[in-house]
């Protein structure tokens, strides 16, 4: 918004002042605190007034806190383990999506139900699949998945390994000819800024 | 010549892996369900609001293959696939069974905490019969699933959703997303003909 790329004072808010007129600094007569200059920031203040409305909002989005911290705390350790299906780069810890409420409820009820971290996460796979983990299992479908990254790198270092004691055998298999070395004598002495 | 050989294959495989995978569908998760039995569940079946209510459970679909398709009235994609679906009803013997998921709690014009429980049923059942009055039902019949702890079983993660169940009450197949005319002519309908033998 362009209006905000300049810092946003009052400053400039009286200049646009509904009255038009042209204010200068030290002009005797308009106290800092005077109604004029409380008016003419009005938007400010209006700003700060619906902020102010927008506050209950911004209190709804926190979970509702159940009475025994060790469930909420087992809570958070298991959804931060699972993926929100909704908005998939985020946890089901920290996603605000619907889905991801109602899963935390689920997952709420079954540890008060006494299931085990594992249980969930099984009940929670059988649902949505290995997708749900953000840790995949190690298994025939995710062989690649594990294993890919330290492939490419031992082929990668390999290619470079064998380039580099390639280059390095020509090089050295390469001495100068007779004929090459005076040549290059005679360059370099052709060059030489002394004599 | 040799030289340049190399790189390039790399530079198209790298290409070709790239372009298919831009391709994918991230939303597209491969479910878990299916070749596994339909959960079971027991639901009122969605009618005018006044009748008395009636349950609806998966097992009296044994011996047929049908359609469970996950929609609800504030959902813009089931308004969009919803034509498809009356379509395919008119025009083939599928049996469709609807899940309608969260139909009150699942509108952001609606508090929960607000509502009471039976006032919810009461709100849910007036919006989707006046929604399949208004747009048609191309359902035997529409199962309410309130609070949407069905739909978890089912592994829904959004609506619409729509699942083909064998005879023997298996799940066959899942869709996420609305369901096109392409679909249903070429994965839905082939599938049921196969499975209906």
């Amino acid at each position: 918004m362009k209006m905000f790329d300049k810092p946003f004072t009052t400053q400039m808010l009286r200049r646009k002042s509904p009255w038009g007129t042209q204010r200068r600094h030290g002009s005797g007569g308009e106290s800092r605190f005077s109604l004029r200059s409380l008016c003419a920031s009005a938007p400010l203040w209006l700003i700060f007034f619906f902020s102010l409305l927008a506050l209950p909002a911004l209190a709804k989005e926190a979970e509702p806190l159940a009475a025994d911290a060790v469930t909420e705390k087992r809570l958070v350790e298991i959804s931060s383990e699972l993926r929100c299906l909704v908005c998939q780069n985020e946890s089901l810890a920290a996603s605000n999506a619907e889905l991801a409420h109602d899963l935390r409820r689920e997952i709420r009820t079954l540890l008060k139900n006494g299931k085990s971290d594992s249980e969930i996460m099984a009940f929670m796979v059988e649902r949505y699949g290995d997708f749900v983990r953000y840790r995949p299992p190690l298994k025939a479908s995710t062989l690649v998945l594990w294993f890919g990254p330290l492939l490419l790198l031992i082929g990668g270092l390999s290619a470079l390994f064998l380039y580099l004691r390639r280059r390095n055998q020509a090089i050295s298999d390469a001495p100068l000819s007779a004929g090459e070395s005076s040549q290059a004598d005679r360059l370099l002495q052709a060059n030489d800024p002394r004599q | 010549m040799n030289r340049f050989l190399w790189p390039l294959i790399a530079f198209v495989g790298l290409a070709v892996l790239l372009a298919v995978g831009l391709r994918l569908n991230p939303r597209d998760v491969p479910s878990p369900l299916v070749g596994k039995p339909a959960p079971q569940f027991s639901l009122e079946k969605i009618a005018a609001p006044g009748a008395p209510a009636q349950m609806f459970s998966p097992q009296e679909m044994r011996g047929k293959v049908w359609l469970l398709n996950v929609w609800s009235t504030w959902c813009v994609s089931c308004r969009q696939e919803h034509p498809v679906l009356v379509d395919m009803a008119k025009r083939s013997a599928l049996t469709l069974v609807g899940l309608n998921y969260k139909e009150v709690r699942g509108d952001a014009a609606f508090d929960i905490d607000k509502i009471a429980p039976e006032r919810e049923r009461q709100l849910a059942l007036e919006r989707a019969t006046n929604w399949l009055r208004r747009h048609g039902d191309p359902y035997l019949l529409s199962a309410l699933d309130l609070d949407g702890r069905v739909g978890i079983d089912y592994g829904v993660y959004g609506v619409p959703e729509t699942y083909v169940i064998d005879k023997a009450g298996l799940i066959r197949m899942k869709h996420t997303g609305p369901v096109t005319p392409e679909i249903v002519s070429g994965k839905i309908l082939p599938l049921v003909a196969e499975l209906s033998k």
